[in-house]
């Protein structure tokens, strides 16, 4: 046990101890934990944050279903098989939240944290690096898991949606949910350094992430696209999130529905790993501490 | 040298041919400078003078392209978390962190080290006890900065540096944050500082290192810089054919023959000038402006 001294006039009381035997520096998991309670923090006080990234999908989800469901019980038609309007948005606005809460939002913030000074002020203390990420990877999981659980509440509790019960479902939606996050977190990692400015971040992240949405068939039935909007979106990880999220929640009649017939699971697990790959490829090749202009 | 470094026999910082270049220009052109454990140094310089560019490769942040350099005896180029924890940084004034309050930031902060101060009495220490739950975007451009301040020392660090601490501070508020950094000083913390202001450097250094165009030019007591003490003084004063100026070394002898000459009264508007560091300063940035400026080849 060291003893404050208290031999200083005017300087806050130093804990004493001999250069030699100064205390380790403490734990690199107990700092994310500090960092990830930080980031939830700070997401949470920032208006714009909540609305355009964790409340998005759930007010898309509630237009969409009161403007096309009505109470007259309205129904998606697919190959004889009808499906409520709410079911069929639910899948397509799940794969969004969790494209918003990871892309999106580390995308914008870490882009104006790089521009406003945080990462290099967190630079040059003992905080190890891994614990910044690891405080990123436990914002994306906190937002995104309340995002999923308000989603799928207001869907069943509003508009009546039945959930799935079968456990395989919900093992489809868990490595869904893992590979789709973990992409999307790596990925926003990497695009923060492509705006040139923090101010200009939302405006060159929230484009893509829009048009991203409007060709993987996530506010339109995917099989309604012209054939080379597909083909483009089929490049994307979020089309492929999308069709994972509608094999959970939609009938198995609608397989036959889908543009290649079928839910494409292996596909679908070789695509978003791939972006997982080439996100930490780009992370470690690209992130930088500082603003572009620091030398 | 001094009796201060036989004593304690340890540099904090030690800068030998230190060099950054950015393209064919060298930011920093070869300085070579002690800072002595326990000391305030400021490197006063006009901006774009290779000031911060020196500190950030003191502070870890920048590789530097040439000299050797050794900060608390490590090398700063490859900063490690020991060595981190020894130091203490202030960079030039940022508005990040702006939605989490003073007391929630120093507190995190103190997390990140190994034996840190004791975040509430740092922030009273700062003069940010009433601000303790008020976001940090809602502080004031000075409580910004004493915070910035608390940040820097709550890791109990030997070294702290100071990027232009006070720059945009009336008057007041540059007295006020001088008072903390005399404290430091008092406790033992070397500190390394950058600044514009003459003032600044003159109050609280005990050294001032001269930068210019990426060199030193000068490393003095702020009362000897450029030979100030022993530079001829000026003696002024006001009669009936106008105004006067005598330059001498001897000032006391002038004005007791101007005593003589118009006793019994005054002697009209006297004044006995020495040069200003303001005016030691100026003349050692033109001096350093102008050969740089022939070296380029600049038309005249």
């Amino acid at each position: 046990m060291t003893t404050p001294t208290t031999t200083e006039i005017s300087v806050p009381a130093r804990t004493d101890h001999p250069a030699t035997d100064r205390p380790a520096t403490p734990g690199a998991l107990r700092m994310s934990a500090a960092r990830t309670g930080i980031e939830v923090k700070t997401f949470f006080r920032e208006k714009d944050a909540v609305v355009f990234v964790f409340a998005f999908p759930v007010i898309m989800l509630a237009i969409f279903a009161t403007v096309f469901g009505g109470d007259d019980g309205e129904a998606f038609q697919v190959g004889g098989v009808s499906v409520p309007f709410p079911q069929y948005f639910l899948p397509g606005m799940l794969a969004a939240g969790i494209m918003l809460s990871s892309f999106q939002s580390l995308a914008i913030s870490i882009s104006i944290e790089r521009d406003d000074g945080t990462l290099k002020r967190l630079r040059g203390t003992p905080m190890p690096p891994i614990s910044y990420f690891l405080g990123k990877i436990g914002l994306v999981l906190a937002t995104s898991l309340a995002q999923i659980a308000l989603l799928l509440a207001v869907a069943a509790l509003a508009f009546d949606v039945d959930l799935p019960s079968e456990p395989s479902r919900w093992v489809t939606f868990g490595w869904i949910f893992a590979l789709g996050t973990a992409a999307g977190t790596v990925l926003g990692i990497a695009f923060s350094s492509v705006p040139r400015s923090g101010r200009s971040a939302p405006a060159v992240v929230t484009p893509v992430v829009l048009v991203l949405q409007f060709i993987s068939g996530v506010f339109f039935a995917f099989n309604d696209l012209p054939t080379w909007m597909q083909r483009v979106a089929e490049i994307f990880p979020l089309k492929w999130m999308a069709q994972g999220m509608r094999s959970v929640f939609l009938p198995p009649e609608l397989e036959a529905g889908e543009v290649s017939g079928s839910w494409q699971h292996g596909a679908t697990v070789l695509v978003l790993t791939a972006w997982l790959l080439v996100g930490l490829v780009l992370c470690l090749r690209t992130f930088r501490w500082s603003r572009r202009d620091a030398g | 040298m001094t009796t201060t470094t036989a004593v304690r026999g340890e540099v904090a910082v030690r800068m030998r041919g230190l060099t950054k270049r950015y393209g064919d220009k060298a930011a920093v052109d070869g300085i070579d400078l002690d800072v002595r454990r326990g000391e305030v140094l400021a490197l006063l310089g006009p901006n774009g003078a290779g000031k911060t560019t020196t500190v950030e490769m003191l502070e870890g942040y920048r590789r530097r392209d040439g000299g050797e350099v050794s900060v608390l005896g490590q090398d700063p180029g490859c900063p490690d978390r020991g060595w981190r924890s020894r130091i203490g940084i202030v960079l030039q004034s940022n508005a990040d962190n702006a939605e989490l309050t003073v007391s929630e930031l120093v507190r995190h902060f103190a997390g990140f080290y190994p034996a840190p101060r004791d975040p509430d009495e740092v922030i009273s220490w700062v003069g940010l006890e009433a601000q303790r739950r008020t976001r940090t975007r809602a502080l004031s451009g000075g409580q910004r900065r004493r915070l910035d301040v608390a940040l820097g020392v709550i890791g109990d660090p030997e070294l702290l540096f100071l990027d232009e601490p006070t720059t945009g501070f009336d008057p007041e508020a540059r007295r006020q944050f001088w008072d903390l950094i005399t404290a430091l000083r008092a406790d033992g913390t070397t500190i390394l500082l950058t600044t514009h202001y003459l003032e600044e450097a003159e109050q609280l250094a005990d050294r001032v290192g001269v930068i210019s165009a990426g060199r030193l030019v000068a490393v003095e007591a702020p009362a000897a810089l450029g030979g100030r003490a022993d530079r001829a003084a000026t003696v002024v004063w006001t009669d009936s054919d106008g105004r006067h100026e005598v330059v001498t070394a001897m000032p006391t002898g002038v004005v007791t023959e101007l005593a003589a000459r118009f006793a019994p009264g005054e002697v009209p508007g006297l004044q006995v000038l020495r040069p200003t560091l303001e005016d030691v300063y100026l003349s050692l940035i033109n001096r350093t402006a102008s050969t740089t400026q022939t070296d380029d080849g600049d038309p005249r």
